[in-house]
């Protein structure tokens, strides 16, 4: 069956999103014809507006969505290289200042800012990463921080009678009562939110941190992991993937900043700015994993502790110079009494035992 | 699903905008034309955007442009079924088996019965719109429940039968976009995101929403809230707030206070965070509206 000329132009337009990273399903593209037939459609307004209606684009991806639009249906040329990512590049840029890290003439390596104390980082670590990993998704399930949920389960050590399970087995019994059988609520994973920072300071962790984060991304019920450098990235969504050498290309491709400068205070602050984000630390586990090596202003490194303590149930510094709980940055000094509690991040070891630890320290 | 043209005489994203308008909510031509085609084609609206956009305004001015009753569904986090479409009136039920003794009684008929939103809605498709508000609130369980619902509009009662909806009733739902909603559930919606409205709309929504309030008052309003969105702000004010401040100012400026100084004093309807009224302090002045009078 051949379609007219109009119909295949639209029905055309459905692979050209799915081959750009969005999921348009074919119950939609049905819709988006039908509703481009109500429409008129007077205009190429009318016929965009039944796209981003009929095929739920998220405003994020509008400008994604309106230049394949443009080029589907205007003839407008294709912009090189559109990030093919199913969820969303979450890549936020506060200010113009923070977009770009001006990289001040430095001696040699960011690393060796602080020459005192890598010397302590460097120390010969026994670190076995493929075993901690290994242990961190076994016990994740069971050992994560949980809270209590407003669901109700069958429990007979419970305090909520079941109303419903009662009336059916009195009903049976001519409406006499014999047991009164109770529910109770369930508890449910709390929200991890993982911070990574991805920095040239922190470059011989920031591998095993994003390979630690896809472990954790498979184990956990709920997690979002942000990368902090220069700028701020979302990689919830790569690390989805089972394959970790995939999700973790797949991050690589997110990140565009890895190895650079920290601007940490900054990166903190963009992420406090979108709502959405915020709202992912409110009532969550947050672990920063940082060396706390801050080169923007401490006083937004404060400022954005403060708040992002206040929203999370608990945060937590893990820095690879902190081994033995003191702080060894000025930055780090300044926000300890914010934590709830800085300790070693050195090694995958260490940091898996912290969150396998969370659940009793609280 | 059969696609109608024309519902309850609106047979145009146009004539539906005018009649919202005539509702007391100013549309813009995007969200209209959303609104008209979820209409047309018989699928749920699905509206996201920030708090205080006026989604759920929205929702409920398109009850009032179709004379429809909106039945709103609340949404939380461990909503279910016996809170979302019926539960039986348990300790009546219990009473009746009492009293009957050994007569033969019926303790599932429908006086036993209490419909919660969702069944409710499948009464009466054609006199009801439902409103599932922040359906972001609710967990996983409960969107994958909707899914099903959502697709056929049935509702089964395994003690007396399947009630079935013979046209599907109009369904919004709202979303702050706190969490991600499943792929499955927007793909069943003709979706929008309402974004914060242009400063003419704005001043016009000012205008209808708060009737004692001065033209000049709403548009300084607006150009200074404008000014705030700007701002990395915990909680930046929304449609609502503008009114909010809009009327709070002309209050007290009625009681007389001057005008620069009555909208700081009205600052609380405007920001709502210790935070954020502590970070825009110095630079109050130049951001408040001074000049209407």
């Amino acid at each position: 069956m051949t379609l007219p000329a109009p119909t295949q132009l639209l029905v055309s337009f459905a692979p050209l999103l799915r081959a750009n990273g969005f999921a348009a399903a074919p119950d939609q593209t049905i819709g988006f014809v039908e509703a481009t037939g109500l429409l008129g459609p007077t205009g190429i307004d009318d016929i965009r507006r039944a796209a981003r209606a009929l095929f739920a684009i998220p405003p994020d991806r509008f400008g994604n969505f309106d230049a394949l639009f443009n080029a589907h249906f205007l003839g407008a040329a294709l912009p090189q290289a559109m990030p093919g990512d199913d969820e969303e590049v979450a890549a936020y840029e506060p200010t113009g200042e923070t977009t770009e890290m001006p990289d001040t003439p430095d001696d040699g390596d960011p690393g060796e800012e602080a020459t005192a104390t890598e010397r302590l980082a460097h120390r010969p670590v026994i670190d076995s990463p493929e075993q901690a990993l290994t242990r961190l998704r076994r016990l994740a399930p069971s050992q994560l921080p949980r809270r209590r949920s407003r669901r109700l389960k069958q429990d007979r050590t419970g305090r909520l009678p079941d109303l419903r399970r009662t009336l059916r087995d009195a009903a049976r019994r001519d409406g006499e009562i014999l047991t009164l059988p109770k529910r109770r609520r369930q508890t449910r994973q709390r929200r991890i939110v993982l911070l990574i920072d991805i920095s040239g300071s922190m470059k011989d962790r920031s591998d095993s941190a994003l390979a630690l984060a896809h472990t954790l991304a498979q184990a956990a019920d709920r997690l979002e992991v942000f990368t902090l450098g220069t700028r701020l990235t979302r990689i919830t969504p790569a690390l989805r993937q089972r394959n970790r050498t995939r999700a973790l290309d797949r991050a690589a491709a997110l990140i565009a900043d890895i190895d650079g400068g920290t601007r940490i205070g900054e990166a903190l602050t963009a992420f406090l700015a979108v709502p959405r984000y915020a709202g992912f630390a409110r009532g969550a586990a947050v672990v920063v994993l940082s060396d706390g090596l801050e080169r923007g202003e401490p006083n937004t490194l404060v400022a954005a502790t403060q708040r992002l303590s206040r929203l999370a149930w608990r945060l937590d510094w893990l820095s690879p110079l902190a081994t033995d709980g003191t702080p060894e940055t000025q930055a780090i000094q300044a926000i300890a009494p914010m934590l709830d509690h800085l300790g070693d991040g050195a090694t995958t070891e260490a940091i898996s035992d912290h969150l396998l630890a969370m659940a009793d320290a609280a | 699903m059969p696609i109608s043209p024309t519902i309850a005489g609106i047979s145009s994203p146009d004539a539906l905008q005018k009649a919202l308008t005539t509702a007391q909510y100013l549309a813009s031509p995007d969200l209209a034309t959303a609104a008209y085609l979820a209409l047309a084609l018989g699928k749920p609206l699905l509206l996201e955007g920030a708090p205080g956009v006026g989604k759920t305004e929205a929702a409920k001015a398109l009850g009032a442009v179709l004379a429809r009753q909106v039945i709103r569904l609340q949404c939380y986090e461990g909503i279910d079924a016996a809170a979302s479409l019926y539960e039986w009136n348990y300790p009546r039920q219990m009473l009746a088996i009492r009293q009957a003794g050994d007569q033969f009684i019926n303790i599932y008929a429908d006086d036993y019965l209490m419909a919660r939103p969702l069944l409710e809605s499948l009464r009466d498709p054609q006199g009801t719109l439902l409103l599932i508000d922040e359906v972001d609130r609710s967990d996983h369980e409960f969107e994958a429940f909707l899914l099903e619902f959502l697709s056929d509009f049935t509702i089964s009662i395994p003690e007396t039968g399947t009630v079935r909806a013979r046209t599907h009733p109009v369904v919004v739902l709202t979303s702050n976009r706190t969490r991600d909603l499943h792929e499955a559930l927007r793909r069943r919606c003709v979706y929008h995101w309402i974004d914060y409205p242009s400063p003419e709309l704005e001043a016009r929504i000012v205008m209808t929403r708060a009737s004692s309030v001065a033209q000049a008052t709403a548009d300084a309003v607006v150009a200074s809230v404008n000014l705030i969105r700007a701002e990395p702000l915990t909680k930046p004010p929304g449609v609502a707030e503008t009114v909010e401040w809009a009327e709070a100012a002309t209050l007290l400026n009625g009681q007389g206070a001057p005008w620069p100084d009555a909208f700081r004093r009205a600052i609380g309807t405007a920001l709502k965070d210790q935070d954020d009224i502590t970070y825009m302090a110095p630079r109050l002045d130049e951001i408040l509206p001074g000049e209407a009078a």
